[in-house]
């Protein structure tokens, strides 16, 4: 395996979930590499949180973006050079907070670029709030009596927007989590995978998630109905099993195509510009 | 200077924008210079919208109060106008649908069934714009050809009929007298929005990306439709925030792109703007002012976002600003924006308003100065890649996604220079340092632009000092009162060695502006200069000619 990691000290604290997401994901880009993917296709654009910090710690092309704009430069990457693997990384503050109207947006046009949600359901980085999926009630330090509202459930609103590959991993199954990222990336059309990453300072749901993950079996991912279904049976509040896997999968036209098949109507600029110009008498 | 003023009013939806045009083309092809002035209300259908269409011998890039001749299409367009009316002026209107009385002394009633007239050809209500400008040629003397040629071109379709009912308005008009054929050629015609276009594209524009908002939507009309014809990527997207984030993800791959917005869009993307001077990943912004603060008055002009674009964004980068005065301005300074921007990796605007980028001119290529696309240095494939190498003149060399030699990581972060994060107090000085590097050599480049334009009695003791919109009517101003005009294009870097030249020998320097607190004439104090009084006008609607004079004399 090739050594895909970069000089910068790692800062996470040991037993963090971000470990496994990474490890996964270099894993991935080092498969499809030998597969014939030149690496300096790949493009990881991330956002600012813990999660973010996997653009120090990966040594491919990277975008180190805003809190909440993992998603718009990933897009705009994309639609100048559709051939690029673009993988955007983001928090859930910043992809279901801050950035959520980005995100529905890719579902929306169904761009070819990977959404990784590196989804602890509090903030890190910022000691220890809330974020739109921690559940009813959680204590933190924005909200020392408990939060008032019910969490969101992202993957309902992703398959709602649109969203042609959506899935959920833990970062306690690595080997789980390398099969789903390589099948979200290599899907052509926005794929999300939502990562129930553990945050063990904040946080610490490893034994939590323990006791209620299963894997999906037998679920017909091009099933649209059996896929809201199952994405519906935990509402990231209740204590109820958590299913982990592909919910769905649809080949659909993806925005990037409307581009390359438009074609090029004037070869030479300069000429149609003075055509332009000269035609406005 | 031979000079005529027709004004044509009505509702929103009466078709006042497109008959303006069809004048000023009328006008164009008979070899006179034109400038129309739009002004309309924020709504769809109905309230009160008019258009001045001034021609003149010379180049003009401003209107007047007075008015040679009224097309009305309603009876607000009589009532609300009439008064402009100049001696011996014309009424033309449709007296299916108004009436002329208490005309000003001189002025002549022309009253037409143009209603009438539609429904016998069969057209629709709205071609009864059409209908007017027909009158309005005869009224002139203009030969019916010119009149036909110009709908045939306007009006790929429908244009049998827009000519039938012209014809009629031609017939049933009366003639006052024969303008004449001035020497120059008919020029293109374009409004300050499309000259911005057209001098991104020159300058290798591939992708523009803009969410709609007054007065620089039109920028997003020209650029789609012309998409295909440039192979631009233009993209209407969520929100301005997402607009200037994708912007910069077409930098990151080399392609050059721009944004365009007004004031309340730029508030939602001035993280972005910081975001760009930090990666240096570069921008052109199109930021059209209008009133504010908040919505104000949407589809009116002001100056009154200067010191925001001067100052936006955290943290300390430098930027460039460029206000173009009028349409062939507007070209050039767009095209300069775009290369600045490519050659600094800094984030560039163009600051226009409602009056340059909505007004449409006589565009004279000859004089708009056409620029060589500019591209960065690129890295000499030596050593692993630097994104930010740390450099003389603070310029890093470039490589772009994907190159097979080159990791290429950008970040909003403080970085070192392989693009890592860092918050080591050394580097932390040295990045700073390099990017405000950067800025002291774009100082020394738009120091050597023609960054100040200086017009009327040069030699003039007393000036005018003015910027973007305001260029046109400042010189026609000046030019009764014997003033010099300065006009600063680049507003950052403030050109300091050149603006000194411009005012050498000034003892009284009289500020113009369209704002309520003089953002031009604190930005001149700032930088070491003073300003003797301030013109204000900040009710939304530019300065007429007539009107700056009055004012100025005022005061002198």
């Amino acid at each position: 395996m090739k050594n895909l990691g970069t000089y910068a000290a790692n800062t996470w604290c040991p037993g963090c979930g971000n470990f496994s997401i990474m490890n996964a994901m270099k894993s991935v880009l080092t498969s499809l590499s030998e597969e014939g993917l030149p690496l300096e296709n790949a493009v990881l654009v991330s956002g600012i949180g813990c999660h973010a910090k996997i653009a120090d710690y990966i040594n491919v092309n990277s975008f180190y973006s805003l809190h909440g704009r993992v998603f718009p430069p990933a897009e705009g990457i994309k639609l100048a050079n559709p051939k690029l693997k673009v993988i955007g990384h983001a928090g859930d503050g910043d992809a279901y907070g801050e950035g959520l109207e980005h995100l529905i947006f890719c579902a929306k046009r169904n761009i070819d670029i990977t959404a990784i949600i590196h989804n602890n359901r509090v903030y890190g980085l910022t000691t220890g709030q809330c974020t739109p999926t921690s559940p009813l009630g959680f204590i933190g330090r924005s909200t020392p009596f408990g939060t008032k509202d019910m969490p969101i459930n992202p993957l309902e609103i992703m398959l709602s927007s649109g969203a042609t590959f959506i899935a959920r991993g833990t970062s306690h199954g690595l080997e789980e989590l390398k099969k789903i990222f390589k099948e979200a990336v290599l899907h052509k059309g926005f794929s999300i995978v939502d990562v129930l990453q553990v945050c063990v300072t904040y946080y610490n749901l490893y034994g939590y998630y323990d006791k209620r993950v299963y894997e999906l079996k037998g679920h017909d991912v091009s099933d649209r109905t059996a896929a809201y279904n199952k994405i519906r049976e935990w509402d990231y509040n209740s204590d109820s099993p958590i299913p982990l896997g592909v919910f769905y999968k649809k080949d659909s036209p993806v925005i990037e195509d409307s581009y390359l098949e438009r074609g090029v109507k004037y070869v030479d600029r300069e000429a149609r510009l003075k055509e332009v110009i000269d035609g406005a008498v | 200077m031979a000079e005529l003023s027709v004004l044509i009013g009505g509702r929103a939806g009466f078709g006042i924008d497109k008959a303006s045009l069809v004048i000023a083309r009328i006008f164009s092809r008979l070899g006179w210079r034109v400038y129309v002035y739009r002004e309309y209300p924020s709504l769809i259908r109905g309230g009160h919208t008019f258009s001045i269409v001034r021609s003149s011998e010379e180049k003009i890039s401003a209107h007047k109060n007075g008015v040679d001749v009224i097309l009305a299409l309603n009876q607000d367009a009589v009532d609300l106008h009439k008064t402009r009316l100049s001696d011996k002026g014309l009424m033309i209107y449709d007296s299916d649908s108004a009436k002329a009385e208490a005309l000003p002394v001189g002025a002549q009633a022309v009253p037409l069934p143009a209603t009438a007239i539609v429904k016998e050809e069969g057209a629709q209500e709205i071609v009864r714009n059409i209908c007017l400008v027909g009158a309005l040629c005869k009224a002139f003397g203009i030969d019916r050809k010119v009149l036909v040629d110009v709908l045939k071109k306007e009006f790929s379709k429908d244009a049998e009929l827009n000519i039938k009912v012209a014809n009629r308005g031609y017939d049933g008009s009366i003639k006052s007298r024969d303008i004449p054929s001035m020497n120059g050629g008919p020029l293109p015609i374009f409004t300050g929005n499309e000259a911005v276009g057209l001098g991104l594209v020159k300058a290798g524009l591939r992708a523009y990306v803009s969410y709609p908002m007054t007065p620089t939507s039109p920028v997003l009309h020209f650029l789609a439709a012309l998409a295909e014809d440039f192979d631009l990527k233009v993209i209407h997207p969520e929100s301005e925030i997402a607009a200037i984030l994708m912007a910069l993800g077409f930098a990151y791959c080399g392609q050059k792109a721009a944004v365009g917005t007004s004031g309340g869009g730029f508030c939602l993307m001035v993280e972005g703007l910081s975001f760009s001077a930090m990666s240096e990943l570069p921008v052109v912004i199109v930021m059209g002012q209008r009133p504010g603060p908040s919505t104000g008055l949407p589809t009116f002009s002001s100056q009154s976002d200067l010191h925001f674009i001067l100052n936006a964004g955290q943290g300390e980068f430098c930027r460039l600003i460029v206000a173009p005065g009028d349409a062939e301005e507007a070209y050039r300074w767009s095209q300069f924006a775009m290369n600045i921007s490519w050659r600094y990796q800094v984030p560039s605007f163009i600051l226009t308003d409602k009056t340059l980028g909505e007004g449409s001119y006589s565009f004279d290529p000859s004089t708009a100065a056409e620029m060589k696309e500019e591209w960065p240095v690129t890295w000499g494939r030596v050593g692993g890649y630097k994104r930010y190498e740390d450099t003389d003149n603070g310029v890093s060399p470039i490589a772009f996604v994907p190159d097979k030699d080159a990791v290429i990581k950008v970040n909003s972060y403080e970085h070192d220079e392989y693009g890592i994060s860092t918050e080591d107090p050394a580097m932390t000085i040295k990045m700073q340092d390099k990017r405000l590097r950067k800025g002291k050599y774009l100082a020394e480049d738009t120091d050597n632009a023609d960054a100040v334009g200086v017009y009327g009695d040069k030699g003039s003791k007393r000036a005018l000092l003015c910027w973007g919109s305001n260029k046109g009517v400042c010189i026609e101003a000046a030019k009764t009162l014997g003033f010099k005009v300065v006009q600063p294009v680049v507003l950052s870097p403030f050109p300091v060695n050149r603006y000194r030249e411009a005012v050498q020998g000034v003892d009284r320097l009289i500020a113009v502006e369209n704002n309520a607190t003089g953002q031009l004439a604190r930005l001149v104090k700032y930088n070491g200069f003073s300003v003797d009084a301030i013109v204000n006008k900040y009710d939304g609607r530019p300065f007429t000619v007539d009107e700056l004079a009055e004012k100025l004399k005022k005061i002198i």
